[in-house]
């Protein structure tokens, strides 16, 4: 990445009269909509730019000169697994045999796609221990909805109306207690130990008749796996309720353990994490949702089956929870991930889950003595620093962030959990080296020095990006959300 | 190991293995109860070769057949310029993740304020989120925000003249978040506008939900529905496929409170069904119960005009479950596709596209009516580059003979009474061969 900052809008290039597109000529001209009711026809003005090709595609390319992505460098995200995206998987799922297909169109015309539906559909199953996976949900948050409308789908249908609440770990993802919000379940949360995990003894009277479930993030956000899953998902069976698995953080467990094996109901996996699929600076992701035996009947509609003469088709299940997606998701996703599953394979699948672990064991135990790290003992895909050891320098959580920056690395997700102060939650997945992990720690005690010895450069980074740190108060208290708001 | 995606030699391992004090791979995992360790290999294909899984694929698609669409139902075949799909592949778009640090995300930023003007702009209405999922999902948020926003309102009306797929994602969503959702019947193809009146006159509606143009092409005359809704403390909620905006007229000049729907039609391939992306709109006093995130504009320590996400205290992250939803990000790469789509075509190709959408359709319509064979199936509406024909032929053998030439000849609707129904689509990548041919397939038939 260069540090030349990019600073126009395409509104800015805009010119009376120039033309980005070209279109055949109008072969029924006879018909116009000026024929419609006045009252029907948009009167408004726009502001939509006016711009040749060429200075559209420079625009462009200038923006994603100011951009970090995988490929610019290490990208250590917290909960995010930053792998490595590979580009056949890109090429594939852009084949026209692929993206030309209208979504109504009959399943005889698409049994292609919809094999690849199937399969994966099979192979997700495999890797978690579940018995059924849907494809639809758009991203994490919405398989969590999805997942979460299955489990009141099960209570509801068996008339047991009470239950009406969800336990879950103050360590959660705050999209958990959200999804449930929107699922109008009600959140009871339950505390983690001080060495990070689930207190159990903390959940014992939350147990009642009126519980839905419980949602646990294995491992949790800390990077710790839930040691006492086996007797936790024991209690909340054994008072009804139904175990949801948030598959965020699966990664580091594939090639060791299941989700299905250890007792959970539910879980939804994040295909753009995991399976390597792109994050696309927000979007898209796909979500599935994998249930245990018994609960297939409740996934969303439509759902890709096969029949006895081996052909796909789209079921609704009269049981089913309803539609989640007008369609069947994010279907490019899901071809990208197909890619990604193949190319993986037996072989390589075992090996993911504890490399990814390796990679994050290294930097913590590289770093530890300069970095606070508030829980000792393995991690799994990533851990959390409490901040710089030495508190005396006053120099940040977010000072060091911005300080990475300057040096060419992606910073990691902070301040997040929220159970330490000065988080910085560090993730590098199994696609990165040695060497570019040595690279990393080798900046991270530099960083450290610096704070030590001239905090003022730290405090004040970035400096060599293409832009400085940002007044993010301003963007409140003087709110431009449209470029009007600019002209005006 | 030898595997392209794990850059580890086996001296690497080792080195690494001992800083961490554990002994082998196996040792990482010590922590684990042996009840939940899986013990075997998983049983999955062997791994592929980048040879390989090309020629999977190829053989997959084989087995789609690629068809001249005349469907449409929320999802049109139009035409994507070639520049969008390969500067949207620039990896520093499509590597990056939600713009966290921003000083290294202004090109994610930037993509999206500027989609948010534009769809601001499109649609009359004042604000923009970042985007969301699809246009049905966008409607269901429109509804929960309906419902946070209106104090002492314990239903929403929406009219069944809406795209089913889009009712039906509404409905699931109403159903577990404790909305009580009624359907206002359809009335010759529009909105039952009575039935509407008398529910809202009752009192106690936080929101009413028509789409423009509805799933059966019309163009619905809504007027004096927005001061109908007013008038009862409703919220008026309109769905519209995004590229019509250009022509006709918007939300905003309908006096609508959000305005949601799909993206798709700006020039998104059909993809199956997604991915697609979901605007949401709104007038400046609903922006603190918008869902999804907002990018704003500031400036940086050199007083540079830069962008950042913004009023994040309504967000999931920060509110948890007191957020205005639990949506996380926004719809990334569709959002940079349908910028450059809009950046390209402008005021002049965007209207064109639908000019030319619209007379396709209109010389389609009139055509299949020239044989005798159908009837307008709701008599007198007008509607836009989509129409709803009745028919005595049988449907599907109809549709089956236009499948073996390749043509997907419209889509058969389902619900009670109009089984003898077929909505057509037609975008500007039909040619009038193509019309002229299926119309004579069809007189055949």
């Amino acid at each position: 990445m260069n540090n030349t900052y990019y600073g126009k809008l395409i509104f800015e290039l805009s010119k009376k009269g120039r033309v980005g597109y070209s279109l055949p000529k109008n072969e029924f001209a006879t018909y116009s909509t000026t024929q419609l009711p006045d009252h029907l026809l948009r009167k408004s003005g726009t502001i939509l730019p006016e711009a040749d090709e060429q200075t559209v595609v420079r625009h462009y390319t200038n923006m994603s000169n100011n951009n970090f992505g995988v490929d610019t460098g290490f990208y250590p995200l917290g909960s995010c697994t930053m792998k490595y995206n590979p580009k056949i998987n890109e090429e594939m799922a852009a084949l026209p045999a692929f993206s030309a297909l209208h979504p109504t169109q009959p399943a005889s015309t698409a049994q292609g796609a919809l094999k690849v539906y199937y399969n994966v559909q099979q192979m997700l199953s495999e890797l978690t221990g579940l018995s059924e996976f849907t494809l639809n949900p758009y991203a994490g948050a919405h398989g969590e909805l999805t997942g979460l409308m299955i489990i009141s789908t099960y209570h509801q249908k068996r008339g047991d109306l009470k239950r009406k609440k969800i336990i879950i770990p103050d360590s959660a993802h705050g999209t958990n207690p959200a999804s449930a919000a929107v699922c109008g379940l009600e959140v009871v949360e339950v505390k983690s130990l001080e060495n990070g995990r689930v207190d159990v003894e903390a959940l014992k009277p939350l147990l009642s008749d009126e519980v839905a479930g419980m949602m646990m993030t294995n491992p949790n956000t800390l990077g710790l796996f839930e040691t006492e899953i086996p007797e936790i998902t024991r209690l909340v069976h054994e008072c009804g309720g139904l175990m949801y698995y948030d598959g965020a953080n699966l990664n580091p467990l594939l090639g060791v353990c299941r989700p299905g094996d250890m007792g959970f109901d539910v879980m939804h996996l994040n295909l753009h994490k995991t399976f390597s699929t792109p994050h696309g600076g927000g979007g898209p992701g796909a979500g599935p949702v994998g249930v245990r035996k018994g609960l297939e009947e409740y996934l969303p509609s439509p759902h890709v089956r096969k029949n006895d003469a081996g052909q796909f088709y789209l079921d609704y299940d009269a049981n089913s929870l309803g539609s989640i997606s007008s369609f069947l998701g994010n279907f490019t996703v899901i071809l990208k991930a197909y890619a990604f599953l193949l190319s993986a394979g037996r072989e390589h699948f075992k090996l993911m889950g504890p490399l990814a672990v390796l990679n994050a064991n290294y930097i913590k135990e590289a770093l530890k003595d300069v970095y606070e790290l508030p829980i000792e003992g393995l991690c799994k895909h990533e851990f959390v620093f409490n901040g710089l050891k030495d508190k005396s320098t006053h120099v940040t959580t977010l000072d060091i962030a911005k300080r990475l920056l300057d040096y060419g690395f992606h910073a990691p997700t902070i301040y997040f959990p929220l159970l330490f102060h000065e988080a910085l939650m560090i993730e590098p997945t199994e696609t990165e080296s040695k060497d570019t992990l040595d690279s990393f720690i080798a900046t991270m005690r530099t960083i450290a020095e610096e704070a030590a010895q001239q905090p003022n450069v730290v405090k004040t980074a970035p400096h060599h990006t293409p832009t400085k740190r940002m007044d993010d108060v301003k963007a409140v208290k003087e709110p431009h959300l449209t470029y009007k708001s600019y002209t005006a | 190991m030898n595997y392209k995606y794990f850059p580890h030699t086996e001296d690497d391992i080792r080195e690494m293995l001992q800083v961490c004090g554990v002994e082998d791979l196996e040792g990482l995992y010590a922590e684990l109860p042996d009840s939940v360790k899986l013990g075997r290999d998983y049983r999955l294909p062997d791994a592929k070769s980048e040879i390989e899984v090309r020629r999977e694929f190829e053989a997959l698609g084989k087995e789609n057949t690629p068809l001249v669409c005349f469907a449409g139902a929320g999802v049109y075949d139009h035409y994507t310029p070639a520049v969008i799909n390969y500067v949207t592949q620039r990896s520093e778009f499509l590597t990056s993740y939600t713009p966290y640090q921003a000083e290294i995300s202004q090109g994610t930023l930037q993509y999206i304020f500027e989609y948010q003007t534009l769809m601001a702009d499109l649609t009359g209405m004042s604000i923009s989120n970042a985007s969301m999922y699809d246009g049905a999902t966008a409607t269901a948020e429109a509804m929960m925000m309906a419902m946070a926003s209106v104090k002492k309102a314990d239903r929403i009306l929406i009219s069944a003249t809406l795209n089913p797929a889009v009712i039906r994602v509404t409905q699931t969503y109403a159903h577990f978040h404790g909305v009580n959702l009624i359907v206002i019947p359809e009335k010759n193809g529009v909105t039952d506008f009575d039935f509407m009146k008398s529910e809202l006159e009752k009192g106690g509606v936080a929101g009413v939900i028509v789409g423009q143009p509805n799933y059966y092409g019309i163009i619905e005359d809504l007027s004096g529905i927005a001061e109908l809704c007013h008038q009862n403390k409703a919220l008026l909620i309109m769905n519209c496929p995004a590229s019509t905006l250009a022509v006709l007229r918007t939300p905003g000049e309908w006096g609508a409170d959000i305005a949601v729907g799909d993206g798709q039609s700006l020039g998104l391939p059909m993809n199956y069904g997604g991915p697609y992306v979901g605007y949401f709109c709104t007038t400046e006093a609903l922006i603190r119960k918008m869902p999804g995130r907002i990018v704003g504009g500031t400036t940086d320590s050199d007083g540079k005009r830069t962008f950042v996400l913004t009023m994040q205290a309504r967000e999931q992250h920060i509110r948890r479950q007191k957020a205005t939803s639990n949506i996380c990000t926004n719809q990334g790469m569709m959002t940079l596709f349908v910028t450059m789509y809009m950046s390209l075509m402008g005021p002049q190709g965007l209207k064109e596209v639908n000019e030319q959408s619209y007379a396709g359709a209109h010389y389609l319509h009139d055509e299949l009516l020239k044989t005798g064979k159908f009837a307008d199936a709701f008599p007198g509406q007008p509607f836009f580059n989509e129409f709803c024909v009745r028919t005595d032929t049988d449907i599907e053998q109809m549709q089956g003979k236009l499948l073996a030439e390749g043509i997907l000849g419209g889509i058969r609707l389902t619900s009670e009474g109009k089984k003898d129904c077929i909505l057509f689509a037609v975008t500007e990548k039909r040619t009038k061969a193509e019309i002229d041919k299926m119309v004579s397939l069809i007189k055949e038939a």
